[in-house]
């Protein structure tokens, strides 16, 4: 079956497996990151949704759900544009936008939360909980639980639920139990602690819907396949729309789902480069950034062994960047297995370079950026610099900027 | 005979559970911690676990993490860990470290294995570390005479708790409740049948934790279990506590309840 304009997603998108052949292995392993480091209790409810989810996604009745919900519901496919004007400052490479900022709720967390709702209503689960940073994966799971009447309660630093006041408002009015976190550092790494704390002592009725690419296995696994949508989508239009596949792809990386979500359909293409974006904060020579796999070193941190801000005795370190969705001090597994295999490459970008290419988009294109999205839009800057005029750059814009405002007008004076 | 083996056998023969007390290092100071867990263990504690401080104590309720954020505001290090079993393990108590995976990972298991066994540190106790990704750590804790404790819980299958207790020597901790550590009202009905469960696969004592605080409770888990683990109740008693000498006088009142609870 190939995908048509009625299907966006064919069994083959989400199918065990054979025609990728990069699956983690049956513990969970890329090469030697992800696993389970969690405590035993767990394990059992990992289990049930690992094998959940291999039923799921051999199930064409499963695929056909999430394909309507993502068509009528999340508003795929999301087109493509073509950036010329902001282009120029590139060197005048082709700039080509990947519109996840077009899905309902703004971001592409909408495709993972879609599909995890309804593996949540298969696994007979009536409860979500989930962890959220800048509120947009918070905010997405609440809106997916509404969708499909399942109590949800969202953990938030208490530092991010001041700074994010907005989407705190947008749970609660989605009917979302917003709780702040008020232990650690009070942001996402803490609220991901809460939220498996919740997990484990409700584990029968609940479902821990995780929302990035990190986290024990299976979840790094479940939501790069959710997310993987993106990147099949791109690869098509961006055939029709150049004759060819591009020169690089380019995404912000924080846990690494909007990244993994558009590189995986391209893995196999080695034509083209993945460069990934983490946040540079104030600068790598700095301490207030989140370089995790430009600058850390390989630890575990939140259930996977992957690459992680940490000091001499393995204590995480605390992450900082301008972008609320991009400070976290550990990353994907996946992504730690492309970057040691050579795959794809990860650069920093610093909050300074992030803000001139928020305001640059907005300004020569009428298109206002999430900030997570800005760093990978200054990679592609950097990028067609390099590569020359001839070269084909496609973005992940991730999210949307409407949350950002608040930044934005400090920032910049506004 | 191991430490923690010889402890076992003398609580049979004294016909009664052994008592295990649970304190973070560098709690509530780096000396105040050698401090308290010798109060712990002259009052009555059998076995002594020594929390190695994490930065994201994922398994641990606000008691816990609590002390463990006041332990790393100290400053304390993992050669303070080192130096809190050293003093500990003087006064005889089989002396283990309660440890997240990462610090030892990020240590080297080999030199991790090798520094404890040198403090006089009977063994370690890892919450987080599950028998797929234990292999080095049993190969190092072995090279160097030391045992390891892994977790069971209430949600483990039968094939699971095998698993576990394949890997555990001196004793298995079985988890009393699905949930974080922390003192509750009463004991969880879900530990009695996961004790019984785990003796099926294992000639190893049994040891019951999370949710214990009082004498009475600790009678009641003893009634079925070899060992009874008190954490958080101690901690609270010295959060509470307004002066060091005031907060010692209570871990000793409370770990007399805890050793008259496990005899009754």
């Amino acid at each position: 079956m190939t995908a048509t304009e009625d299907t966006l997603l064919t069994s083959a998108d989400l199918a065990a497996g054979g025609a990728r052949g990069d699956d983690p292995d049956a513990r969970g392993k890329f090469g030697v990151f992800g696993g389970r480091f969690v405590p035993e209790a767990l394990i059992p409810a990992l289990d049930e949704v690992a094998a959940e989810y291999e039923k799921a996604r051999n199930d064409p009745a499963f695929i056909s759900e999430f394909d309507g919900l993502l068509r009528t519901y999340a508003g795929r496919p999301t087109t493509l544009t073509e950036v010329p004007r902001f282009a120029e400052h590139a060197g005048g490479a082709r700039i080509v936008l990947k519109r996840e900022d077009l899905t309902h709720t703004g971001a592409h967390k909408i495709n993972n939360v879609l599909g995890q709702a309804l593996l949540t209503k298969r696994l007979g689960k009536t409860r979500v909980v989930a962890e959220t940073g800048a509120g947009q994966h918070g905010v997405a799971t609440a809106t997916a639980a509404a969708l499909m009447g399942l109590e949800c309660v969202i953990y938030m630093g208490a530092v991010d639920c001041e700074r994010q006041a907005l989407n705190v408002a947008r749970m609660k009015l989605l009917g979302a139990t917003v709780v702040p976190v008020t232990n650690g550092s009070q942001t996402l790494k803490d609220a991901i602690n809460e939220a498996f704390r919740d997990w484990v002592t409700n584990v029968d009725r609940t479902h821990y819907l995780f929302g990035t690419v990190a986290g024990p296995h299976p979840f790094p696994e479940i939501v790069r396949d959710f997310a993987r949508i993106i990147g099949v989508e791109a690869r098509r239009q961006i055939q029709e729309l150049t004759g060819g596949l591009p020169d690089a792809v380019a995404a912000a990386v924080g846990g690494g789902s909007n990244a993994i979500g558009i590189f995986h359909a391209f893995i196999e293409d080695e034509g083209v480069q993945l460069h990934g974006y983490e946040a540079g904060g104030r600068g790598a020579d700095t301490e207030e950034h989140a370089l995790t796999l430009t600058t850390g070193s390989i630890g575990v941190l939140h259930g996977s062994r992957t690459y992680v801000l940490q000091d001499d005795e393995g204590q995480t370190i605390e992450s900082h960047s301008i972008s609320a969705g991009l400070d976290y001090p550990g990353v994907g597994p996946e992504h730690a297995w492309l970057k040691d295999s050579g795959r794809a490459t990860y650069h920093g970008v610093t909050d300074d370079e992030a803000m001139e290419a928020f305001a640059l988009l907005a300004r020569t294109e009428g298109i206002i950026p999430a900030l997570e999205s800005s760093h990978a839009l200054a990679g592609a800057l950097r990028l067609g610099r390099e590569l020359g005029p001839e070269a084909t750059i496609l973005v992940n814009l991730s999210g949307r900027g409407d949350k950002d405002m608040g930044t934005a007008m400090k920032y910049f004076n506004l | 005979m191991t430490t923690l083996q010889a402890v076992f056998e003398k609580a049979r023969a004294e016909d009664r559970a052994a008592l295990v007390g649970y304190l973070p290092a560098g709690f509530p100071t780096k000396d105040g911690a050698i401090a308290a867990a010798t109060a712990m263990v002259e009052a009555g504690c059998d076995v002594i676990e020594i929390g190695l401080p994490y930065s994201d104590p994922l398994m641990d309720g606000p008691t816990i993490q609590d002390a463990v954020h006041r332990s790393l505001t100290n400053g304390t290090r993992i050669a303070d860990v080192l130096r809190t079993v050293e003093g500990v393990a003087r006064t005889g108590a089989a002396t283990l470290v309660m440890t997240y995976w990462n610090p030892v990972d990020r240590y080297g298991a080999e030199r991790f294995a090798r520094d404890l066994a040198s403090a006089g540190g009977a063994g370690t106790i890892t919450p987080d570390l599950t028998p797929e990704e234990a292999g080095a750590w049993i190969e190092a804790s072995e090279a160097a005479g030391i045992d390891t404790v892994f977790l069971v819980a209430p949600s483990s299958t039968d094939d699971r708790i095998a698993k576990v207790a394949a890997c555990c020597t001196g004793f298995v901790y079985a988890a009393s409740l699905m949930g974080v550590t922390g003192a509750r009202e009463s004991v969880s009905a879900a530990a009695e049948g996961l004790v019984k469960r785990t003796r099926s696969h294992t000639e190893l004592p049994v040891c019951v934790g999370l949710g214990v605080g009082t004498g009475a409770q600790a009678a009641e888990v003893a009634a079925y279990a070899d060992g009874v683990i008190v954490g958080s109740a101690f901690i609270r008693r010295l959060l509470d506590a307004p002066d060091e000498a005031s907060g010692l006088a209570a871990l000793r009142e409370l770990a007399r309840e805890l050793a008259g609870g496990v005899r009754r």
